[in-house]
């Protein structure tokens, strides 16, 4: 492999990795405050991706401000399967809560199906997005020079939230222990809205900038993309954000290097990545920068 | 212990009777219904065997598994090689040949039982090798890595060409499953696992479901349980996708996906977690209605108006009942009972249950 | 009283049996018009009863009566209405199911009581393999790839070619492989052989291994959405080489999700909807969009083409003997139907392949092959 080519190569993985990397913080974020995998994050991620699509297209609205819409109602998306689906479990026994997920994600992908129909459609991005620079001998998309500026943009903003913001408190308070922060006089059940809001909010930005990179949007486009992402976040130490980067990072890079070293395994690509999943959790099942894995009596 | 408890070898007899009138109804059935009826009686038998399999994991020890397709695949694939006539082999296999030893044997006819056996201890081994690293670990761990090793076995079949014959799957399976083959397998498979969830082994079980560490403190070892519930749970799949793939005489890697570990999730919930009765009635009403709700997604015509069938409608709704069922009706149709010979006999004799 | 009327019945019907069986010939179509890909059916029956409206519904000066049975897209249905439509309807031969799955299933009941069946879309190999009475009207993913090679080497003169297939698809592996026999044979070379999955969104780890090879040539054998990604990716990775892929292209979001990226690709096709390669099928072209106000679909012409490849061979054989009329079909050759000129071998068809290019955001048909 020339030097060229394994530049390539690596700045795939980061292309690729970047976008795991965020729809990672959103699984994360809602699993450190809650301790629930949002089976349906994969599937916010999808809807915002049409949200976009269909205010440029139906209500010709110009792109910036649809994708902003879309974003939007990811998180009003976010808040009602909070509201509908996962609030009257809260105190239920985890198996309930996480099959509920499971049925909420179908439900949506399967929505989605009958309503929109399986085969895809082109989703339109500007010229900033698509556009593709070479750098040392690599070409590069647009959409990979932002995605990890804009995933910076939102740590930051994350950062800010959590760590200097009423709900914020609130947030880790939650997470520490729901029962003493709800006698504290919090409103947890508002906390958790917010905590859903962000986290979808967050999927439907990794949805538009994925559709940018990848202009197909179908129903079950989020499927895949969300359990490496998921997986990305058990790597990282579920639960931790800058984890949940890290994470992403590493399964795409993997992802993509693996195949460039090894052409004759390509067909293997996405078993690779459930295999680190699997050999992480033998090992280190706290990840990468996570605690140790402890039930609380 | 209530009054009126049945004696162990009147139990016994009542089994035994259970058996004779389940093989009865297999040579009625057999001899009077429809190819058709047949057919979704057949598909029942082997939901309730893939359905109790993953009950006593998901209910009974509360461990939230995502993988019985995975172990169904392997099962299936196990009796589709075993059981492939050496002709068809060469046939099917034009992509690239069947690696040796696979393509130099055959099983008879006669050794289908073995089949179906190897088929579930590779299923059974394939759990072991899984469960050890994740049973360890807190509930959700599990099942992000049966999912992903669903994922991977889906993988494996569509790459390991010159085993699995990739995507084009194996076709002209010969079909020894019928209603004899799959009634016994849903019967012994109750039988085996009821008796095991009434044994000390499933009480120990329930009460790592309740709690876990009162379990371990209590002094049951947590890991043990879990592994040995799984990988039994992971024998019976096996055994499922065998019996499936001789009925419907073909395999490929899109027959065993995540929809299959969906369904039989929608069947457990249904008939309530931990419930062995419930999951094999329901088991049995969603073949069932899995043919009814097909009708949905044809088009009809009535009159001169042509309604156009909504394709994938039924995931739809399975997914609705699935949500409405956790949030408003947990327990499902059995909660956490069982009908037991009591139950039947008291409500023969006219008396009330126990309570 | 009763008996009576009865009777009178029963010799009422035999006599009215008798009467069609001596004016008109009695073909079976066993199609999908209601279950899960009841779509297929039905377009195969509008194309069947289109061609019945352009060429008439007589041979042998006798009329040709169709008796058409649902099988719901399901195989044991499909064995039943097979059964039916001999025993029941006395059919001299059977316009089979669509589907592979049900043709498998209906195949063996017309090898035993000899009644000849052809399908017009059944592509699964196995079909057709070791059976006299069973056809099909359309040809084979082995005589696509072969056409697809031939057309690499001859007219695009190239030398090096790579694969990108998926492997989740069993149409995608089969044309990869074949694709790769032929165009080796004919003195190319594979240099590089990738795989995808069906629903993959990313493959540029692949296509860049593939630029570093520098083929002349990529072969993408895959479904419209993946070979519109690939396209776009390919372009954006730097790749100039030409693309080829198959009819898994032929569908409108090919152009909606690829845009000016799949400009200039190639594709092998069944046919081309848009323009006849012969009368019969101009004349079947424009009579669709006169009646449907649409493009005609692939499905529909190549049940046209089953019913004419069974009116032709009624007619050559000069008899409705099923055997004869077996005999017939097999030496079915140079026949022109709505999508060529078809010759049967083995009981699968051999006809032109259509190669088409995107120009322009459509595509534009280009030549027709036929594999040397």
């Amino acid at each position: 492999m020339s030097w060229v080519t394994f530049f390539q190569q690596l700045m795939n993985g980061i292309s690729v990795g970047s976008l795991y990397a965020l729809l990672a913080i959103g699984y994360t974020l809602v699993y450190g405050i809650l301790g629930l995998i949002n089976f349906a994050h994969s599937d916010v991620f999808m809807l915002g991706t049409y949200f976009a699509f269909f205010m440029m297209v139906i209500f010709l609205l110009p792109w910036w401000l649809s994708v902003l819409i879309g974003v939007a109602l990811c998180a009003v998306v976010g808040m009602s399967i909070e509201r509908v689906a996962y609030r009257p479990l809260r105190n239920a026994p985890r198996i309930s809560a996480l099959i509920t997920a499971v049925g909420v994600s179908f439900f949506i992908e399967n929505l989605g199906l009958v309503t929109v129909g399986a085969r895809p459609k082109g989703f339109p991005r500007p010229d900033l997005m698509k556009n593709v620079y070479v750098l040392l001998g690599a070409r590069i998309q647009g959409v990979t020079f932002w995605v990890p500026v804009i995933s910076i943009l939102i740590l930051f903003v994350l950062f800010y939230i959590v760590y200097r913001t009423k709900i914020g408190i609130a947030m880790r308070a939650v997470s520490r222990d729901m029962e003493t922060t709800r006698l504290m006089g919090v409103d947890v059940d508002r906390i958790i809205l917010y905590t859903f809001a962000l986290g979808s909010a967050l999927a439907g930005i990794g949805g538009v900038l994925w559709a940018c990179k990848y202009p197909q949007i179908n129903p079950l486009m989020g499927v895949f993309p969300g359990w490496k992402a998921f997986t990305a976040a058990v790597v990282g130490g579920i639960g931790n954000v800058v984890g949940a980067m890290l994470g992403g990072f590493i399964i795409g890079l993997a992802e993509i290097l693996i195949v460039a070293f090894f052409p004759g395994l390509t067909g293997y690509r996405d078993a690779f990545v459930f295999t680190i999943l699997i050999v992480f959790l033998l090992v280190r099942p706290g990840g990468l920068m996570g605690e140790a894995v402890r039930e609380k009596v | 212990m209530t009054v009126g408890e049945i004696s162990a070898r009147c139990r016994l007899f009542l089994t035994v009777l259970l058996f004779g009138l389940l093989m009865l109804g297999v040579v009625l059935a057999e001899r009077y219904l429809n190819a058709y009826l047949v057919r979704i009686l057949n598909t029942a038998c082997i939901y309730v065997v893939a359905a109790v399999a993953y009950n006593l994991v998901n209910g009974v020890t509360g461990q939230f598994s995502l993988g019985p397709n995975a172990f169904m695949a392997i099962g299936g694939y196990t009796v589709a090689l075993l059981m492939l006539p050496l002709a068809q082999k060469k046939e099917v296999y034009f992509l690239q040949p069947l690696i040796w030893p696979l393509n130099a044997f055959s099983f008879p006819p006669s050794l289908f039982i073995v089949a179906l056996f190897l088929g579930g201890l590779l299923a059974a081994l394939f759990a072991l090798l899984i469960g050890i690293p994740t049973l360890r670990l807190r509930g959700d761990y599990l099942a992000i890595a049966t999912f992903g090793f669903g994922e991977i076995v889906i993988v494996l079949a569509n790459n390991l060409i010159p085993i699995t014959n990739g995507a084009l799957g194996i076709k002209g399976i010969p079909e020894y499953t019928n209603l004899w083959w799959t009634a016994n397998w849903a019967f012994w498979t109750v039988f085996v696992v009821k008796n095991l969830v009434n044994s000390s082994f499933g009480r120990a079980l329930k009460a790592i479901r309740e709690n876990e560490i009162a379990a371990e403190a209590m002094g049951v070892n947590l890991f043990r349980h879990k592994l040995l519930a799984f990988v039994l749970s992971g024998f019976f799949a096996g055994v499922a996708g065998g019996l499936f793939v001789t009925l419907i005489s073909t395999v490929s890697p899109t027959l065993f996906t995540f929809s299959m570990t969906f369904n039989l999730l929608i069947i457990i919930v249904l008939g309530g977690l931990g419930s062995i009765t419930g999951s094999t009635v329901t088991a049995i009403l969603f073949a069932f209605l899995q043919e009814l709700l097909r009708e949905v997604e044809a088009p009809h015509t009535i009159g001169s108006w042509t309604f156009p069938g909504i394709p994938g409608m039924r995931m739809v709704v399975f997914s609705v009942i699935l949500v409405v069922l956790m949030i408003f009706y947990r327990r499902g149709l059995f909660g956490r009972r069982e009908l037991s010979f009591e139950d039947v006999l008291y409500l023969l004799l006219g008396r009330k249950a126990r309570a | 009283m009763r008996k009576l009327f009865v009777v009178v019945l029963c010799v009422g019907l035999l006599l009215s049996g008798v009467a069609s069986a001596q004016e008109t010939i009695r073909i079976g179509a066993n199609l999908e018009m209601t279950g899960a890909v009841a779509a297929y059916g039905q377009m195969i029956w509008e194309g069947i009863n289109l061609i019945r409206e352009i060429v008439g519904d007589t041979v042998l000066g006798k009329k040709v009566e169709l008796v058409l049975v649902d099988n719901k897209s399901d195989k044991v249905e499909a064995a039943n209405a097979t059964t039916r439509l001999i025993d029941k309807e006395n059919v001299v031969a059977i316009i089979g199911p669509a589907i592979s799955g049900s043709m498998l299933a209906a195949g063996p009941i017309c090898e035993e009581k000899q009644i000849p069946i052809i399908s017009a879309t059944a592509t699964n190999p196995l079909v057709t393999q070791g059976k006299k009475f069973v056809f099909r009207a359309c040809f084979l993913d082995p005589y696509q790839a072969a056409a697809a090679a031939q057309f690499a080497r001859e007219d695009l003169k190239a030398e090096t070619a790579a694969i990108l297939s998926d492997i989740a698809q069993d149409y995608c592996v089969a044309l990869g492989n074949f694709f790769k026999e032929e165009f080796e044979k004919r003195g190319g070379k594979v240099i590089v052989e990738q795989h995808c999955k069906t629903g993959d969104q990313d493959f540029s780890a692949q296509l860049t291994t593939i630029i570093n090879a520098n083929p002349d040539l990529l072969y993408v054998p895959n479904y419209y959405t993946e070979i519109a990604l690939i396209c776009r990716q390919a372009r954006d990775l730097g790749y100039e080489g030409i693309i080829l892929s198959a009819d898994g292209a032929d569908a409108p979001e090919l152009f909606s999700v690829g845009g000016d990226a799949v400009e200039g690709l190639y594709h092998t096709a069944i046919w081309d909807a848009t323009k006849g390669l012969n009368d019969i099928g101009q004349k079947y072209i424009d009579r669709y969009k006169e009646k449907f106000g649409k493009d005609p679909n692939m499905f529909g012409a190549l049940g046209a083409d089953a019913y004419l490849i069974l009116i032709n061979a009624i007619e050559r054989a000069g008899s409705t003997d099923p055997v004869r009329i077996r005999e017939a079909i097999e030496d079915t050759e140079n026949l022109d139907v709505v999508t060529g000129k078809v010759t049967i071998e083995n009981g699968d068809a051999l006809k032109p392949v259509v190669v088409r290019k995107v120009e322009g955001g459509k595509f534009v048909f280009v030549k027709t092959v036929t594999v040397e």
